[in-house]
């Protein structure tokens, strides 16, 4: 990292994220010459979609490292976090996996409501325990942890997602104060209704934001040393709403 | 273990890394023992801008308590002082004075070590006559990677150690002491000549044709006001103060030191304070207060040399956000491109208050020293947004002009970038793996630049 928040390396935890992607791609603007781009190191699952992602940057200009990541495998976890530190300090980690899964199936279908939390909660702390030993280790370092709005006022319509999400949400913070001393910051990101891989085939939902804004504002965000954020930011009086209405008056809202 | 935040004189990087003091010998030695894969660098007074003195995750000498005067040897035509590497210029200053010596080479600050002032290979107005601090040190002692202590010389069998060394920002080993070349003064005063120069061409053109007659010159200018007054300049040269110079109150007590300090600037100090407004307040003010041509003031140390000394740690004013220097340089022979800087600067809506223009001399042997011969500017910015686009745009022109940035103040250069601007960069680190194969002295700043 340099004095003006420019990260020299920068992992992706679920390295085929579109927001995560936008990120990056947010630390290479024109101004910079091809040769100023961050070191990047995709964590993700083996396959085409990380491939793509890989190439993607590669084409733009930017040093790619892959690493295999499997969030439902805790036991390769620390091998994972292990190779991702091994081409040296990792300035930004962005801890973007999760799975959005089916609302109803969710608390329908067990298995699925286990990979849902899983995924969303489980592998995030359990892999966010090993980051945050790398990075006390560096002595530096910014994690930014892609949460959502969904888990602020967890509501019936998707309710396993969004209580994954409030656990991760509350994991992050905690971490975020527990590491200060150790000078590593950690942003908390809600996004609401991002149009993405994720929402794909869903009907948009008000305030929906692209990838790119949210990114933007997260890139922002870093810069100025912020800890939470909500994208886009009018959110944050929304929810802020929402969490005072009483459950009678909630669960009729068609939300 | 004593963990420690920190960053460097423009506040902007700030690490966590172990700090721990070294003041003999044998600790520096058992230090490098204890050092893990992390590695170590030495922190002297912390003056450098960037992270050039913090090793974040490892280890970090405080070398400060290391701080005894060896010898001074002030008879002979050669006089020289001998010192350990956390003696700083004002201590060393404050000694030699009495024995009428002089420290040959002065940055903007006093408050730097003589293992800092090697390491960063540091410069003062006298460049174009005496060169930078490498060229008067006469020996040092370097503690390697492997624990030897190895004496270097500039001309010795080690030569190329030595010239690694200076300049080296710590990365070659620690310096434990050094032989410093000193010069006679018989007083602590300088006799000074300032000009007030109407725009750039003007500045240009009286330091080509004039500077050869001082021993220090540098300008500071106005890099705010645009038009037809862009680049208008405060000039002052001046020689060492003979006796004879002095009003009579002086002369009783030529060799005495006076360096006033008023204050200290708090430690809780806004963000956004110099500003656009300000900094156009400070430029008019400290233009306006210059007369337009005066000769032969008497002035001391602070005045003359260190006018930010006299309020203490004066970065805070900067706020918590912090701020940035650049100083480059670029060869005579690229006087376009040195203009285009200056206009892009003081067209760029950022504001800069303190910027210091001089003529370098000559370098030296060290493939990474800074000072070459030609133009090098400094200018100080607050952080926001919008700098890193200036920055890129300064450094192209730097680059397109074979010019380079002075790693001692640098906090945000890529190593693209950097590789680009020290074409003798693999000499340097031909030497480095020599004595160093696995890199335990290394920083932040030696990790940010690939070095």
């Amino acid at each position: 990292m340099d004095a003006l928040g420019n990260p020299q390396s920068v992992l992706l935890l679920g390295g085929t994220s579109d927001i995560a992607l936008a990120i990056v791609r947010r630390y290479a603007p024109d101004h910079q010459p091809k040769g100023a781009r961050p070191r990047v190191v995709l964590a993700a699952r083996p396959g085409a979609r990380r491939d793509a992602a890989a190439e993607g940057l590669r084409a733009e200009g930017f040093p790619v490292e892959t690493v295999d990541f499997e969030a439902r495998r805790p036991e390769t976890h620390a091998a994972t976090i292990e190779q991702a530190f091994a081409g040296g300090d990792i300035d930004i980690t962005v801890v973007a996996f999760g799975l959005l899964g089916e609302a109803e199936r969710a608390w329908t279908d067990a298995d699925h409501a286990l990979e849902l939390a899983e995924v969303n909660f489980t592998a995030p702390v359990h892999t966010g325990v090993l980051l945050a030993d790398a990075l006390r280790r560096q002595g530096h370092g910014r994690i930014i942890a892609l949460s959502s709005v969904a888990g602020e006022r967890v509501r019936r319509s998707n309710f396993v997602y969004g209580s994954t999400k409030a656990g991760f949400d509350g994991f992050y913070l905690g971490l975020g104060e527990a590491l200060a001393p150790h000078g590593i910051t950690v942003l908390v990101v809600r996004p609401g209704f991002v149009r993405s891989k994720m929402t794909a085939g869903m009907d948009a939902a008000p305030l929906a934001v692209t990838p790119e804004q949210v990114a933007e504002q997260t890139v922002a965000a870093v810069r100025a040393g912020k800890e939470l954020i909500w994208v886009p930011g009018a959110f944050r009086f929304v929810m802020m709403v929402l969490r005072h209405i009483p459950r009678v008056v909630f669960r009729r809202l068609p939300i | 273990m004593n963990q420690s935040t920190l960053y460097g004189w423009g506040r902007t990087r700030r690490t966590v890394a172990e700090l721990e003091p070294v003041r003999t010998v044998e600790e520096a030695r058992e230090a490098l023992r204890r050092a893990d894969g992390r590695g170590l660098i030495a922190r002297g007074l912390g003056r450098s801008y960037g992270d050039a003195a913090q090793n974040s995750g490892g280890l970090n000498l405080d070398l400060t308590q290391l701080d005894r005067i060896l010898a001074v040897d002030a008879e002979g035509d050669d006089p020289t002082v001998t010192v350990e590497a956390g003696v700083s210029l004002d201590t060393l200053m404050k000694a030699a004075l009495p024995f009428g010596l002089w420290v040959p080479v002065l940055p903007g600050t006093r408050q730097v070590t003589i293992g800092g002032a090697i390491g960063a290979d540091i410069h003062g107005k006298n460049h174009h006559t005496q060169g930078s601090f490498g060229n008067h040190v006469r020996s040092m002692d370097l503690l390697l990677a492997d624990g030897e202590i190895r004496t270097l010389t500039p001309h010795g069998e080690d030569a190329d150690l030595f010239w690694a060394t200076v300049g080296g920002m710590g990365l070659t080993g620690l310096v434990l002491r050094a032989t410093v070349a000193m010069q006679r003064t018989v007083s602590a005063y300088f006799s000074v000549d300032t000009d007030q120069t109407r725009d750039l061409d003007d500045l240009l053109e009286r330091m080509k044709t004039g500077d050869d007659g001082y021993t220090y010159s540098v300008a500071w200018f106005d890099a705010v006001t645009r038009g037809a007054s862009l680049g208008r300049a405060v000039l002052t040269r001046g020689n060492k103060a003979r006796l004879e110079e002095l009003p009579a109150t002086l002369r009783r007590d030529p060799l005495k030191f006076t360096a006033p300090q008023f204050g200290t600037i708090p430690a809780v100090f806004p963000n956004g304070l110099v500003n656009r407004l300000t900094a156009k307040a400070f430029s008019e003010l400290w233009y306006r207060k210059a007369p337009r041509h005066r000769v032969g003031e008497i002035q001391n140390i602070t005045q003359f040399f260190h006018p930010l000394d006299i309020v203490a740690e004066w970065n805070r004013v900067y706020g918590p956000g912090g701020f940035l220097q650049y100083q480059f340089v670029v060869p005579f022979e690229a006087e376009e491109a040195f203009r285009r800087a200056v206009v892009l600067i003081a067209e760029s809506g950022h504001v800069s208050c303190l910027n210091v223009l001089k003529r370098f001399g000559p370098g030296n042997d060290s493939p990474l020293s800074f000072p070459m011969p030609g133009w090098t500017l400094t200018v100080d910015i607050p952080i926001s947004d919008s700098l890193d686009r200036l920055c890129r745009q300064l450094d192209e022109i730097v680059l397109g002009a074979g010019g380079r940035l002075y790693l001692a103040k640098d906090s945000r250069m890529d190593a693209a970038t950097f590789a680009r601007m020290y074409p003798r960069l693999d000499e340097f680190r031909a030497v480095r793996d020599r004595v160093d194969p696995e890199h335990r002295f290394a920083s932040d700043l030696s990790r940010r630049l690939g070095l």
